[in-house]
């Protein structure tokens, strides 16, 4: 597997499970805490890395990519979370948690259509 | 909860997604217009549009302005049934390429045809029970 689908899956993967420990949070009907909030942190360094390999691979030779697209989708994929983080910050209970859980399920979708995008250019 | 407002509670959960969708229909179909818009002119207007709804409803839904929400969503429930009835039975002739409301969503995990019943069941209940 290339570099660059290791980081897709690895992503994907880590943000899965931060899905299923907010999950387990919202059933339990307690706060988001620090140790989540280090761990998104950590998805988020994954994100922004990928959004610099990214470039990197647009500015590169890159086939017939629909570079609008690629750049679109790694730009939605930085940004979800601290928009989400933003968004639930004004009200910590379970809503607030949830729409964090959206956030993180978005973030394995928007992997696929970039990896998607990547395999068949 | 007299005064609950639709964008809060299971509301801001709503608004997030609501938002999603609206960032992505109009991001998809503005570059879509740009880069090939001859490829599928109609399913490209199409999906603009439904973004425009997602925005509308993304805002009316987060600032509590009910009456336009339940408009936006009612657009939005036609427009996907529409859209999803008539890209099914077009056979490829003017849907050349796939709208966010195309087949009732099906390139969006079906969530374009859930979203607007969800909508309408937040926005109604909240009205009916004002006094709870």
């Amino acid at each position: 597997m290339s570099a660059t689908g290791v980081l897709f899956l690895a992503i994907s993967a880590a943000s899965l499970l931060v899905a299923v420990w907010l999950v387990v949070r919202i059933l339990r009907d307690r706060p988001v805490h620090d140790a989540l909030l280090y761990a998104l942190g950590v998805l988020e360094a994954g994100l922004v890395l990928q959004l610099v390999w990214g470039v990197v691979q647009v500015v590169g030779a890159h086939g017939d990519l629909n570079v609008a697209a690629y750049l679109g989708y790694l730009v939605g994929a930085l940004v979800i979370l601290p928009i989400g983080f933003l968004w639930a910050a004004a009200e910590q209970n379970r809503s607030g948690t949830a729409v964090l859980l959206v956030a993180t399920i978005a973030v394995p979708v928007l992997e696929l259509r970039l990896h998607d995008l990547w395999v068949t250019r | 909860m007299s005064t609950r407002t639709t964008g809060t509670g299971f509301g801001r959960v709503l608004v997030f997604v609501y938002g999603i969708f609206a960032v992505a229909a109009t991001a998809r179909s503005l570059v879509q217009l740009t880069t090939q818009y001859d490829r599928a002119p109609v399913a490209y207007w199409l999906s603009l549009l439904s973004g425009v709804v997602y925005c509308l409803a993304t805002w009316a839904i987060a600032k509590d302005r009910r009456q336009v929400a339940l408009a936006a969503v009612l657009v939005e429930l036609v427009g996907v049934l529409a859209v999803g009835t008539w890209s099914v039975l077009d056979d490829g002739r003017v849907f050349t390429d796939a709208t966010v409301w195309s087949d009732f969503g099906v390139g969006y995990g079906f969530i374009p045809v859930v979203l607007p019943f969800v909508g309408l069941w937040w926005l109604l209940r909240g009205s009916s029970h004002q006094s709870d």
